[in-house]
């Protein structure tokens, strides 16, 4: 069998969508700007798609075994997966969310609670609109729900 | 303030390595979480419930003068935007 160059592109491709996919929740997640819109993992599955396509040329050229063709189209195919699974979870399955008609609305009184703080003392909204900070009521309260980290 | 499902001892790891000084209230019962239509079913990473992101700015009296309930859990008010409203209280 005759020795063949390795078609790196077809490779290289592959790994970099890997790592446009794991980067997003590992790196760009942490600043905003990246976050709300992913377009810094989107400018890494371009160039990744470009030298995919570079390696699926090259892998089909006539003068390349047919391993390395099935090789390219398997990695190929295997980058285009990992692209729909970004798309898929950053784009739809992260809209799938309760549409919350019922939450408080502007002008409207947010409802009374009372919750455990992070030393196990109660502490009920009530209080903190009326305890004092630095000697002076409060102008107000800001109440972030989040989802947590479990 | 922030609210989540999480256990008081993971939100006291959160606040001390994030160097958070507001208050982290625990409900993971999800009883506040409910009373503002906040539930998310079997969100979790275990399938239990959790909330789906909301932020309420109250003025002094507890009425909501601004609110974002964010159709994408990725995407989050950012703090310029809760500036500015606080700023009209």
């Amino acid at each position: 069998m005759r020795i063949q160059k390795l078609n790196w592109p077809i490779w290289v491709g592959l790994l970099l969508s890997v790592f446009a996919l794991v980067s997003y929740p590992f790196i760009f997640i942490r600043w905003p700007m990246t976050r709300d819109f992913p377009w810094a993992n989107l400018l890494l599955f371009g160039i990744a798609a470009v030298v995919v396509v570079v390696g699926v040329r090259r892998a089909f050229a006539g003068d390349r075994s047919r391993r390395s063709k099935i090789a390219g189209a398997i990695a190929a195919t295997l980058s285009g997966l990992i692209l729909a699974l970004f798309i898929f979870s950053v784009f739809i399955a992260a809209r799938w969310m309760p549409a919350a008609l019922g939450a408080p609305k502007i002008g409207q009184k947010a409802p009374e609670f009372s919750l455990n703080d992070t030393n196990g003392k109660p502490v009920a909204l009530s209080e903190l609109l009326s305890s004092p900070i630095n000697g002076k009521a409060p102008k107000g309260v800001l109440l972030v729900f989040y989802r947590g980290y479990w | 303030m922030a609210i989540s499902v999480d256990s008081p001892d993971v939100s006291r790891d959160l606040c001390q390595k994030a160097g958070y000084t507001f208050p982290f209230l625990s409900d993971p019962k999800a009883e506040a979480i409910r009373r503002y239509d906040l539930l998310h079913p079997g969100a979790g990473i275990n399938g239990q419930d959790i909330a789906r992101p909301g932020e309420f700015l109250l003025d002094a009296g507890g009425t909501v003068r601004w609110v974002n309930l964010t159709e994408n859990y990725l995407v989050r008010a950012r703090p310029e935007q809760i500036l500015e409203a606080a700023k009209a209280l």
